[in-house]
Order: structure tokens, then sequence, then C-alpha cells
């Protein structure tokens, strides 16, 4: 599956039914291809949450196609058989606030998604410690969550959601606490995890100062998505 | 894979450790009944070995002597003495009152018994310091538990009495300590009334015509005598000759002696079934209500410390942990709580609150089990609140919006 990236298309989700309905997302289309961070931008009530939970497995479609790689997730009403396990092997979670398990250690943090896919701890925890080494955070493994500075916290989620190597990566506001300079810092080590890891990355952001950093960016409104795709972005 | 629960409980140990002192205390009580019950049973069972009897006999129709007042004629031992398997008789008095020494009162089960040896019915069967009673008047053998000493005087009604002997765990079924005092001293305490009531019932007897009549002469003598004396016993316990049967004894007795007659197990089914009955289950519906407290608690404290981790719940949900590894996170949690509780409960009851109570408090290790099976089963069942909480949590709640 490595190197298929994620597609939609024509995603729709409806909430309730009869008059009372509201279509949360209209058709949406989007590719994200392997090593590629792609930015999902849009005002609140236009349907970016719902998107990033039908991406993330968490809520089913109404209707439309999704694949990971060459699996098909959803097609108008069918759908893999075990979410669960397909949000834990396949798709990496990184979240607005670091939401580190405040009684495990960082290496733990980091160790539990391979842990809960049935490796063993030993390799759980070399891998772990190799993620965290990558993302300069090796130096804090035996520190709790609470002895972290805010970006380290972040950088340890960043490697909880890379650790199992999902091809696809769901940020939802990762820089969202962090100051200019660390929100690009974060923007990078994603890019660079993205390269090396052959990873999809969706960063979902309101963040202005870290827009400019994606190739490539969807505008999502009113439940229908819009490319926006250019050269002369800012580098990162 | 890592014990989720087990790093949550050292991560917060402060917590659990408190929280399973206070539950501790409570399972402590809550042993500690179960203590008092088997301590009551056994109290009864004592005072069965330690009257050495194999049968009660009783006033016919009557659960005496310990669970209701039985009064057969002193000399009922009679015939009794005759039967064919007797091997020995003797009479007895129970007359539970408060003894005092000084100002100090302590409420005891006051015992008459007759003159006679060691293993005699009713004596105490083994002393702990001193001698067994051997006047006929005013001497007493006392459990250690009253706190008297040997050559204490003590006061019965109105008659003193010398502590010639101690003994150890001879107390009534209700826990209180016995003191032993020769037969006809207790019969007399039973009656004895002070001076001025026993002044006026004999100026009421004498102005009574019918006792009072010029051409019987001692006639009222006569009726004042027989009213300042007691001749009765509660019970004459009986000792059978090996190789004899003690039910078939007692059906000859209550057939031929018009009595009512009690073996060992007859005796102890009153004791246990009928007079400990009401007070067990007065224990048992504490022990129902302190183990409702405590199922309460266990559950508030674990939905509460569930309720603190919804949003952790969401994020491990949503990085793919089972349902049964957050279920089985809060019912490992629940168990070690119940487990620290039980350990300090246990403590708190053996250590603290036995040697403390006043009344005996007997600790069975199969209780122990017994609660230690229940403090897990309350403690599981405890958390299915919390864990029904957990599983409802959806992992979309890790995510905005």
């Amino acid at each position: 599956m490595d190197g298929g990236g994620i597609r939609i298309q024509g995603l729709q989700k409806s909430y309730g039914s009869g008059d009372t309905a509201v279509q949360a997302l209209k058709g949406v289309d989007m590719r994200v291809d392997p090593g590629e961070v792609v930015g999902l931008i849009g005002p609140s009530g236009s349907g970016k949450s719902t998107l990033l939970k039908c991406l993330g497995a968490v809520i089913e479609p109404s209707a439309g196609r999704m694949t990971l790689g060459e699996e098909v997730i959803y097609d108008d009403g069918w759908r893999v058989g075990d979410l669960r396990a397909l949000r834990r092997d396949r798709i990496g979670f990184i979240f607005q606030a670091p939401y580190l398990i405040p009684f495990l250690d960082v290496t733990d943090n980091v160790a539990l998604p391979p842990m809960l896919a049935g490796r063993s701890n030993f390799e759980a925890r070399q891998r772990a410690r190799e993620l965290l080494q990558a993302l300069d955070v090796e130096h804090r493994a035996r520190a709790m969550p609470a002895q972290l500075s805010g970006g380290e916290q972040q950088r340890v989620a960043i490697a909880r959601g890379l650790v199992n190597q999902p091809p696809v990566v769901l940020a939802d506001e990762p820089t969202a606490p962090l100051d200019s300079q660390r929100a690009l810092g974060v923007i990078r080590i994603l890019n660079e995890m993205a390269g090396k890891f052959r990873t999809a990355i969706i960063v979902v952001t309101h963040d202005e100062k870290i827009i400019p950093t994606f190739k490539r960016i969807y505008h999502i409104r009113d439940g229908v998505t819009y490319e926006e795709e250019g050269e002369g972005r800012a580098p990162v | 894979m890592i014990s989720l629960a087990g790093r949550d409980i050292m991560h917060a140990w402060g917590k659990f450790v408190f929280t399973g002192l206070g539950l501790g205390l409570l399972i402590g009580v809550t042993l500690s009944m179960a203590g008092i019950y088997r301590g009551m049973v056994d109290d009864a069972k004592v005072l069965l070995d330690n009257s050495g009897a194999d049968l009660w006999v009783v006033q016919k129709d009557t659960l005496g002597p310990y669970a209701e007042s039985s009064s057969l004629y002193e000399d009922t031992w009679r015939p009794l003495r005759g039967l064919p398997g007797v091997a020995r008789v003797a009479r007895v008095t129970y007359l539970t009152m408060q003894v005092r020494q000084g100002r100090r009162e302590v409420r005891a089960m006051v015992t008459g018994i007759e003159a006679g040896g060691p293993g005699t019915p009713g004596w105490p069967p083994y002393l702990v310091a001193g001698r067994q009673i051997t006047r006929g008047h005013y001497e007493a053998v006392v459990d250690l538990a009253t706190g008297f000493a040997l050559g204490d005087r003590l006061e019965i009604r109105r008659n003193q009495y010398t502590v010639v002997g101690l003994t150890r765990r001879m107390v009534s079924s209700g826990g209180d300590p016995m003191v032993f005092i020769p037969l006809k001293d207790a019969q007399e305490a039973q009656f004895l009334k002070n001076n001025e009531a026993i002044l006026q019932q004999r100026r009421r007897t004498a102005e009574n015509p019918s006792y009072n009549r010029p051409q019987v002469p001692g006639l009222l003598e006569a009726v004042i005598a027989s009213q300042s004396s007691n001749p009765s016993v509660n019970a004459v316990l009986v000792q059978i000759a090996a190789g004899h049967d003690p039910q078939e004894l007692a059906e000859r007795i209550r057939r031929w002696q018009r009595l009512t007659v009690y073996t060992r197990g007859q005796m102890e089914e009153i004791l246990v079934g009928k007079l400990i009955a009401t007070s067990a289950r007065q224990i048992g519906m504490f022990l129902v209500i302190l183990s409702v407290v405590s199922a309460a608690i266990v559950a508030f404290i674990i939905y509460t410390l569930t309720l603190g981790k919804i949003r952790e719940i969401a994020v491990l949900k949503l990085i793919g942990t089972r349902n049964r590894t957050i279920a089985a996170m809060i019912i490992q949690q629940a168990i070690a709580l119940g487990g620290i509780g039980f350990v300090v409960g246990k403590i708190t009851a053996t250590l603290l609150m036995a040697p403390i109570f006043p009344k005996y408090v007997l600790l069975e290790p199969l209780d122990s089990v017994r609660g230690f099976v229940a403090v897990l089963v309350i403690c599981v069942l405890s958390s299915l609140i919390a864990v029904r909480a957990a599983l409802r949590v959806d992992p979309a709640e890790a995510i905005g919006g």
C-alpha cells in the first residue's frame, strides 16, 4: 500500500433526515500523494471537522468513495470492516493540543500505537526512540508529559502520529498553541517526516503564518472543496 | 502491552492510596461486624462447652436457662441422679446483673454453682490463677474480662465476696463475663429484697386474715419463712455416663419427670438460632448497608476518575485501542482500589478494632477470603457505570470542531 496516498471522490455527509437534514459535505474531492503535505483551510461551519472525521474513519460518509493506497475504504455506503484497526494501523493523528496520555512517559506515549498494533514492547519502544531522536526530543524520553514544554509535547505527539508509519496522517491545527517560530518548526518537521516515511499529511489550519508554506491547499466552504496550487509559496 | 491501569495508578498513587485508606476503614468496619457475629456464635458455644453438661433440664415448656427464665425445685436433681446412664448432676442458677466493686460496676452473668470439685457441671473448667470455690459462702471465681483481681472484694446485692480464682473466656452468650459464686448465695441473690421491702411484705402478710388466724398458731411464721427463701434453681445440668445415648436419656426424662430437656445440639440451636438471631439479622443488615455504601464509594471514585480521563479515552479510542482494553483499565483500577481497601481494612479490623472492641471479635480466615471475593465483586460491579461511560465516549471528541 505504501506510496498510494489518499484519494476521495464525491464524498458526502448528511446529518439528520427529512426537513431537518443538514448536508455538511456536498461532494468533496481530494487527493494527497505520498510524501506530500497539503493544507485544508476553511471557516467555521464549512465542513472541515466533518471531512477530517470522515478521513480519519471516525464517522462514515453518506456517499462517495475513499481509497487509502490501493485499498477502498468507503464506496457509496459500503465500508471496510474494521475501522478501529484501520485507524490504528493506517492513519496517524496529530491534534490541536498534544493530548498525550498523562500517566505514560514520553517513550510509552509514542510506543503505545505499535503496542496496540500487536508489536512487542521492546520493538515498539525501539521505534519510539528512533522517532524521538529524529524529532530531537530523545533526551526527554523518560519525562512525563507534564514536564515537557509546549513545543516538546507537540513533537512527541507528532512522533506518536508517525510511529506506525501510516500512509496518511491527519493533523488538526497542530500549530495553534505555538508561536510563529515553533509553528514553522512543526511544519518543517512534518515535511521532513512526510518525505522520510512517504506519508501523505493533511494539515487542517487557520494559522495564517503557516498557510504560505503549503505547496497545495484545499479550501473548504459550504461542504465543497476547492484546490489552490501554485509556485511561489513561501519555502518551509 | 503495558498496563494502562498500573501506570495510571502509579501516576496518581496519592489519590488511590488515600481513597483506598478511606475505603479500607469502611471494609474494616464491615469485617469487624462479621467478626462480632462470629464472636457471638463462639461465645454461645464456649458457654455450652464450659458448662460441662450433656443435657440441660429446665422448667417444662421453656427455653431456659439462657434464652428464657426457668424455675425448678432445687430437689429436682434427686430423681434425675438415679436414672440409668446419668453420671453427674448439678444445679445452677444464672443471673445477669451489675456487680459492684466500690464505685466501679461490671455487667456480669452471676452463676451459682454447687459444692463439688473440678469437672462438676457448671464449674469453670480451668483457672488461670487462684483456686476454685471451697467455702459455702462469699467466695467468687471471676472471668478476667471483669477486670477484677485475686483478693478483690465484690458486692452482689448486699453481700460481699472475695475473688479467690480467675478464669478466662467464660462469658454469657451476650458477651458478659461470668462470676461464679456458691449456689445458695446465688439463689438468695436472685430474690433478695431490701430491708424495707421485707418489713413491708411481712406487715402485709400479717394483716391478711387468711394467714394470721388465731386458731392456727405458727401459720403466719411459716408463710413468712416461705417468702424469705428461694427453693428454686434455673436448671439442672446432667453429665451422661460413657456409652449412653443423650437423646434416649433426654426422652426418658421428658416422659417420666415432666420436664423439658435439651441436648447439646438443641441448646446450641436455641442460643444461635433464637437468642442471637435478632443480633445476627441486625449485623447482616449492617453488612448489607456497608456493602452498598462501599459499592457507592467505589463507583463514585472510579466514575470520577474516568470522567477526568474522557479526553485521553477519546484519544486512545481514536488511535485504535480496543474497547475491552479501556474497560480492562477501568476494572483493574477498581480492583486495585478494592485490593488496597481490603488490605487496609483487614489490618484495621485485626490490629485496631478487634483488640479494643468491648465484645469478642472472631475474625475467621474463611470470612476474610469471602470478604476479599465480595470486595472484588463489588468493585467490578461498581466500575461498570464508569466502563459504560468510557465506552460511550466518541473517538471524534479527540478531534476538534
